[in-house]
């Protein structure tokens, strides 16, 4: 094959053109390279369909983040009274208004995109890619066209869409994802959010936030992987807030009743019982597939999970073929964050065409769960800590704080919280850092480039808090676990 | 007092405190830790004359608070004679081993400058020289000696703090903590227009708190104006009711006033509500609201004073204008508003003002924000001037009068320019001056006891443990002439300097305007937020500045301060992964160079 380099149409293929496959795209143009994307977005079972930028820009993150913006407004409208603007209460909230505004950013996002690739003179292609043989991508535009297109290196970035639980009855069929909800013209109405994972809790944060009758849904725990004190703490605070919660409870069915209006049927597990609920809407947010089985990626010898379907790669995003590689969402267990598929697919790209060796650090990567009350968080959870550690080599620093802003809104702040995970022989390396309170991710994002310099609990004290706001309680952490003490924080 | 450290297992266990610089023993039974070699000064190239005079300070120190301090060595048959002896008579001994510390030999060169004594053992009883073995001895069998151990007893108070703002009731309640007996006097002077209030300094009653919560206030009407774009309806004209907010804000004040009173006394800290004013050494007048006046003496003192708000000096302003000290607590909108200066604190007053749809005006002498990065003030001062608030600048008042009184009055401006003789007038409601603070240094009886101060500043000089010239002073908070912060930075500065002037460039500067992803939908203006940070090119990058202006730069800064601490680099920055979507996040993206000249405006989402 190698005397055939140079004669295929690209130097580099990228298949998916979300936050990762872009900006490989954009990285290698960058370097000189001869790069194509294509991008295909299969509409949802209930028809949605979006533009280029993949899951982050249309059906994720950008979108989310606006509307958890729209709910904490609502917030700030009743705290308003207590600062002195006169607004009369209750205001009501118009999901067409805010769906629009929203929908109409997304799609000047789209439009930056494309913009961004002709300026870089990456080739773009809108069809729906499978692999023809390991060097070789057949294309199928909407109109039924097909394309052949060759490439040196090909980089698989497909992501994942949400998953549907098609052995209940009536999911596919009445249910809806987050593929959907962002862009619904009209409000849900009275919604049942069916998961626990991150999306479960944003989509009812905000649905809540924006005056919807809301409830949650969940076999087991809460945020699974996160650390469970604060999964807790955030549940309790979306519960005082609004949001309803069945637990322990998995639905069998859904009916369409002939109102309209959805009738979900469900087992609540401790009690063994059968009960049904009406709904207007039903949102699925219990995982996310990957996007693989439409590659055809036998034909080209590219590994797949037998569990999950991700693909497999090694520390260099390297597959199974050798000039093949995975990014983001799709490969196998990688954390499902755009920022990682965007530093993965740079720095591989920069190995491939820029003759560095530097590989993707996956630890401590921060995050943050947009909720009502937001959850930042970087490095391990206290059990992940313990589990490696030991519980005698792991000292917890926490406290109880009330933003400065809350109290004269007269806000409950019961779940403020912050905790700092160290080990427990000085200096105490920093081994996580969880974060509940507004701005969560403004905070975290700091602390985590501390925690990747080696920060120490030493080190972070020796810092000079920032005055008045929330972060600065993290540099004031001085009650440990282990002591016992009262963590509530008192003064100013 | 002997507390032993919380998770020591047992008394007597090596390594029971090892913080502490000297083995710290009953009697004389315990001695340096084996093993873990004591240092008297910090470690790093040693500039001898600094080092050494850290080190005498040091030992200044440790004889001013100690009861008895044996200088001691280990082997030495007469500095245990010596240690016996205080442990028969029951009393507790700092001792120090000089063959047991890393600079044993400095100690005993500086001892002997200090003591005229070149030789271990060498003995201090409450501050007093006593001198060798046999002079010890004599003093023993003399009298002399019990009755110098009786002399610490005399003090009130192991510790006095002058003044109860943050840093002087931390240091109160640190010093409680630590079985210290401490009082704090704290009395607040009324501004010239009336204005007092609690307990807990200016941070909590007439700063960062109520600051703060007017600018939410302020914030929320940008909210509220948001807030249509985002799908809430309502169509009135929403108005700022100042009166309902400041009662709001007050209230919370008077609960933290009250929690601070409480925790004293929770620790047993005395609180005086009295000026408080040294006549002698260890001795302070403390005078109370009705005049009368008590004396009380302690063994230590920190000054932690702070600052208030300066006049002009000019016709008219001690009169009719206001500072910080009475904004927060007006009972009255102050109406159309000149704010005079262009500090933070005056940029920040009127912003808030102008947030609550206020006319406000901005009198400025010459720059904004003086020692902030200069780019980001002018960033931080065009916002402003989009967002309504007028600026004035190259004036300086020259007198105010009130043309009519009221709630508020009115009142006529006349300024002039810096520049050449142009003047001129403005009728205001409400004229706030906040062109600087001075220390409260003067009036507190420093020159009594020798305190130095500087002439200029009034601020208090102090070397890096907090300590003034008089070594049983200790000054904190806003009042110190901030000797160990300003010093790597003017180094840095310097060094910058001569690199701009001489052509090479040492810096390194990565830059970018940002959109905020709340700002887009609600149709604010893009290419407004700004991020830079700045690079150390010949220490790898090392980041030496970090500067944003945005939504909850507060909150973004905090984290990115800690790991400049850690020696945070542009690599390392570029290796952490952002959190997505936030305003922190541009800070691992940064890749355009100021000095590249390439367009910084931000286009797509993600990167």
């Amino acid at each position: 094959m190698e005397d055939q380099a140079g004669q295929r149409d690209y130097d580099l293929l990228v298949v998916g053109g979300g936050s990762g496959g872009l900006a490989c795209a954009k990285e290698a143009a960058q370097l000189g390279r001869k790069v194509a994307v294509v991008d295909y977005v299969e509409p949802s079972p209930q028809g949605t369909r979006w533009g280029l930028g993949g899951t982050c820009v249309n059906v994720g993150c950008i979108p989310k983040k606006l509307m958890h913006q729209a709910a904490l407004l609502g917030g700030l409208i009743q705290d308003a009274p207590n600062y002195g603007w006169e607004v009369a209460q209750p205001v009501p909230h118009d999901w067409r208004k805010m769906a629009e505004a929203v929908q109409n950013h997304v799609k000047s996002l789209n439009w930056g995109h494309r913009v961004q690739l002709q300026d870089r003179k990456v080739k773009y292609f809108n069809i729906k890619a499978s692999f023809v043989d390991e060097h070789t991508v057949c294309g199928v535009a909407k109109g039924g066209k097909e394309i052949l297109l060759s490439a040196d290196h090909i980089i698989i970035a497909t992501g994942g869409r949400p998953r549907y639980p098609t052995h209940i009855e009536g999911a596919l069929e009445y249910g809806i994802t987050s593929d959907d909800i962002f862009w619904l013209k009209e409000s849900p109405g009275k919604t049942l959010v069916v998961g626990a994972s991150y999306v479960a809790l944003e989509c009812a944060g905000f649905l809540t936030g924006i005056g919807l009758d809301t409830t949650i849904m969940m076999r087991s725990i809460p945020l699974r992987g996160f650390d469970q004190q604060m999964s807790s703490m955030v549940i309790e605070h979306m519960a005082s807030h609004g949001t309803r919660f069945l637990r322990g409870c998995a639905p069998s069915r859904v009916r369409r009743l002939p109102d309209g209006q959805l009738q979900v049927t469900w087992e609540d597990s401790t009690t063994g019982k059968e009960d049904t609920g009406t709904f207007d809407t039903v949102l699925w947010a219990i995982g996310r597939v990957p996007d693989t089985r439409s590659l055809n990626l036998e034909k080209a010898g590219v590994d797949t999970s037998p569990d999950t379907q991700k693909i497999l790669v090694d520390s260099r995003e390297a597959t199974s073929v050798p000039h093949i590689y995975a990014i983001g969402d799709v490969v196998e267990g990688r954390p499902e964050l755009t920022p990682t598929a965007i530093m993965a697919g740079r720095l591989l790209v920069q190995r491939l065409f820029g003759g560095s060796s530097d590989l993707m650090d996956y630890d401590n990567v921060p995050t943050t769960v947009f909720t009502p009350l937001e959850y930042g968080c970087v490095g391990l959870s206290e059990e992940e800590a313990v589990a490696r550690h030991g519980q005698e080599h792991v000292e917890v620093y926490h406290a109880h704080y009330k933003p400065l802003e809350f109290t004269v809104a007269g806000r409950d702040a019961s779940q403020c919280y912050v905790k700092m995970v160290c080990l427990r022989e000085p200096p105490q390396l920093v081994l996580g850092l969880h974060f509940l309170g507004p701005n969560a991710g403004e905070v975290t994002q700091g602390f985590a480039l501390g925690i990747k310099c080696g920060a120490s609990y030493a080190q972070v004290m020796r810092t000079v808090g920032i005055h008045p706001t929330c972060s600065e309680e993290v540099v004031k952490l001085r009650i440990s676990k282990r002591s016992g003490l009262d963590p509530t924080v008192t003064g100013c | 007092m002997e507390r032993s450290p919380p998770q020591s297992p047992g008394p007597g266990k090596a390594g029971d405190a090892p913080n502490r610089r000297s083995g710290h023993v009953r009697g004389a039974r315990v001695l340096s830790p084996p093993g873990r070699r004591a240092r008297l000064s910090s470690p790093g190239p040693s500039r001898s004359s600094e080092a050494r005079e850290e080190l005498r300070r040091h030992l200044v120190g440790l004889i001013e608070r100690s009861r008895v301090v044996i200088f001691s060595k280990s082997y030495c048959p007469h500095s245990t004679r010596v240690k016996e002896l205080f442990s028969s008579l029951g009393v507790e001994c700092n001792v120090l081993e000089l063959d047991q510390v890393d600079d044993g030999a400095r100690v005993q060169e500086v001892l002997s400058e200090i003591t005229n004594q070149k030789t271990v053992p060498n003995i201090f009883v409450n501050k007093v020289h006593v001198g060798g073995c046999d002079q010890t001895f004599q003093a023993y069998q003399s009298g002399l000696l019990q009755k110098l151990l009786q002399e610490d007893l005399a003090y009130d108070y192991d510790l006095i703090i002058i003044g109860g703002g943050s840093g002087g009731l931390s240091c109160a309640k640190e010093a409680a903590i630590l079985g210290k007996k401490v009082m704090v006097l704290d009395f607040v002077v009324p501004s010239p227009q009336g204005t007092s209030w609690g307990l807990g300094g200016t941070c909590v009653n007439v700063g960062c708190i109520p600051k703060k919560l007017m600018h939410q206030a302020a914030l929320l009407g940008q909210a509220l104006c948001d807030s249509r774009k985002f799908g809430w309806e309502y169509n009135q004209q929403v108005r700022h009711n100042w009166e309902t907010m400041t009662k709001a804000i007050q209230n919370h004040i008077s609960s933290l006033n009250w929690g601070y009173r409480l925790s004293l006394r929770e620790k047993a800290v005395a609180y005086v509500n009295s000026y408080g004013e040294f006549v002698e050494h260890h001795k302070i007048k403390a005078t109370n609201k009705k005049g009368q006046e008590t004396y009380y003496t302690a063994a230590q003192f920190v000054i932690a004073t702070g600052e208030r708000p300066r006049y002009l000096g000019i016709q008219g302003d001690k009169e009719y204008c206001i500072t910080s000290d009475d904004l927060f607590s007006l009972p009255y909108c102050p109406g159309k508003t000149l704010v005079v200066g262009a500090s933070y604190v005056a940029l920040e007053c009127a912003g808030f003002l102008a947030g609550f749809g206020l006319d406000v005006t901005v009198m400025v002498r010459s720059i904004l924000l003086r020692g902030f990065d200069q780019e980001m003030a002018e960033k931080v001062g065009s916002y402003m001037e989009q967002h309504g608030v007028k600026f004035l600048r190259k004036f300086i008042p020259v007198m105010v009068q009130q043309l009519e009184k009221g709630s508020p009055g009115k009142l006529k401006v006349l300024a002039k320019s810096t520049e050449g003789t142009e003047t001129i007038e403005g009728v205001y409601n409400t004229v706030l001056l906040a062109i600087g603070r001075d220390s409260c240094t003067r009036k507190i009886g420093l020159e009594k006891i020798g305190v130095k101060i500087n002439e200029k500043s009034g601020k208090i000089p102090v070397n890096d443990v907090e300590q003034t010239n008089v070594p049983y002073v200790y000054a904190v908070g806003d009042i110190l002439e901030d000797k160990p912060e300003l010093t790597p930075v003017a180094i840095q500065s310097g060094k910058l300097l001569a690199q701009r002037l001489f052509g090479a460039s040492l810096e390194k500067i990565y830059h970018t305007l940002f959109w905020p992803l709340e700002w887009t939908v609600a149709g604010r203006e893009n290419n407004t937020c700004y991020a830079k940070i700045i690079c150390n090119k010949f220490d790898h990058d090392r980041v030496i500045g970090f500067h944003i202006l945005g939504p909850n730069a507060g909150e973004v800064t905090q984290g990115f301060a800690a790991a400049m601490k850690c020696g945070l680099t542009k690599q390392l920055l570029d290796d952490t992964i952002g959190i997505h979507p936030t305003c922190g996040e541009v800070f691992t993206t940064l890749e355009i160079t100021k000095s590249s000249g390439l367009d910084i405006t931000q286009k797509g989402c993600c990167g």
